[in-house]
């Protein structure tokens, strides 16, 4: 059994571990309701960046000449997997759900015997793969300076995306990210982007006439890349409020199993207190009968 | 019926503006200046670099902006745009620098005619507005 001394050593360490705890869930607690501000203001940019892509590609007539953005390179041999993660650790299952989900995606992929590119964003992301895809992952990018997660951030990822795309180095581009759903559900998703998904375009009845200027296609070519970094940004606005709401529930886990060890450990103290007392009682009592 | 339509402009961090009973939008599209009434037929198009301006009876309200989508549909008029300021509470020394930035960009070579033409046109909106 651990001396009084031991004890009460380690019950000061969990209360300050506790603190610690304690002190993160408050911060994640307030910046999660900042970033989860942001996703909701960031998100009808990309709705009606959407709507009008999905009004523009169903009144795009013929497909042999639409943009390859949308249509694709008409291959998928070579795929393109962007991993979105977050630069820190300590927020639950967060970082490993999205692994696992791109690990599962990526095992599909191989045996099927396609190609797989890897760019991973967010350094714990790239910490977790390397070990295993260290030769399929091209590229890693990291925005440890930056605070919050921002528009610029998110167009620089698109733009390094659709640079390979047009030098023919991938066919298929998936980013895979935690959607936010609320504080302790985070949705690991893998959403295509190159090219891109319409599939909601059987469902749109009012198919409108719209008027282009320049034409068509010019917009579109125009508006893909621009959608590529939208669809990047709004990722990353949904990954940085999961991080945060996974973080929050992660230190609230922590403080509350700190508490219960604490609680645990003191009853341990007390008793063994008390058992040295006992003992110390009988040595002088059994001392004084014999005499 | 109201006389006038909507307006939103978004930027991908949030909404920029969003106005009910606009009478009139200006908006500098890719091929030329263009002035949405209401009931406009649907259109899509994009921007370049210029003024934006939003009439909505005696208010005149003027934005800069750099580029952007622009849709109109059922009387709503949606502006994307990932670069857009207020030019009545615009910080000069903002202006200047992107102005010094889109010179040193026209300076480069490899710039091929459209790409100059946007730039040229970006510096003399924006000198006017940083001489306002």
């Amino acid at each position: 059994m651990a001396s009084l001394d031991d004890l009460k050593k380690r019950i000061s360490s969990v209360k300050s571990t506790q603190k610690i705890t304690k002190a993160m869930k408050m911060v994640a607690a307030a910046k999660l309701r900042r970033a989860q501000e942001s996703a909701e203001r960031g998100r009808p940019y990309s709705e009606k960046m959407n709507n009008i892509i999905l009004n523009l590609s169903s009144g795009v007539s013929d497909k042999e000449n639409a943009p390859k953005l949308l249509s694709g390179t008409g291959d998928d041999k070579v795929h393109l997997c962007v991993v979105l993660t977050a630069d820190r650790g300590l927020c639950g299952g967060f970082n490993s759900n999205i692994i696992k989900k791109a690990k599962s995606y990526f095992q599909k992929i191989s045996d099927s015997g396609k190609t797989l590119k890897i760019i991973t964003v967010g350094s714990k992301g790239y910490d977790q793969l390397k070990r295993l895809y260290q030769d399929k992952i091209i590229e890693n990018i990291s925005f440890k300076e930056s605070k919050n997660a921002n528009y610029f951030d998110a167009d620089k990822v698109g733009k390094i995306i659709i640079e390979k795309f047009e030098n023919n180095e991938f066919d298929v581009c998936t980013i895979f990210f935690n959607q936010f759903k609320n504080v302790i559900t985070q949705i690991p998703q893998e959403q295509q982007i190159i090219p891109l998904k319409t599939e909601e375009k059987e469902n749109k009845s009012s198919e409108e006439n719209y008027e282009f200027e320049p034409d068509e296609d010019e917009i579109l070519g125009n508006l893909l890349p621009k959608n590529i970094s939208t669809q990047i940004f709004k990722a990353m606005l949904e990954n940085s409020a999961s991080e945060q709401g996974s973080r929050m529930s992660a230190m609230d886990n922590a403080t509350r199993n700190a508490g219960e060890m604490v609680d645990k450990l003191t009853i341990e103290y007390n008793r063994s207190r008390q058992a040295a007392i006992t003992k110390e009682l009988i040595e002088i009592i059994s001392g004084a009968e014999s005499l | 019926m109201s006389e006038g339509f909507n307006i939103d402009i978004v930027n991908p961090e949030k909404s920029f503006l969003s106005k009910e009973n606009v009478s009139e939008v200006v908006v500098p599209a890719y091929e030329g200046e263009m002035g949405i009434l209401k009931d406009h037929i649907p259109i899509i198009s994009f921007l370049k670099p210029g003024i934006i301006k939003v009439i909505s009876g005696s208010e005149e309200h003027n934005f800069y902006v750099e580029d952007g989508i622009v849709e109109f549909k059922d009387n709503t008029l949606s502006i994307l745009t990932s670069s857009i300021f207020d030019i009545k509470n615009v910080n000069k020394k903002h202006v200047s620098d992107e102005i010094q930035e889109a010179e040193k960009e026209l300076n480069k070579d490899d710039l091929n005619d459209q790409k100059r033409f946007l730039l040229n046109h970006k510096v003399e909106i924006l000198k006017s507005i940083s001489i306002n």
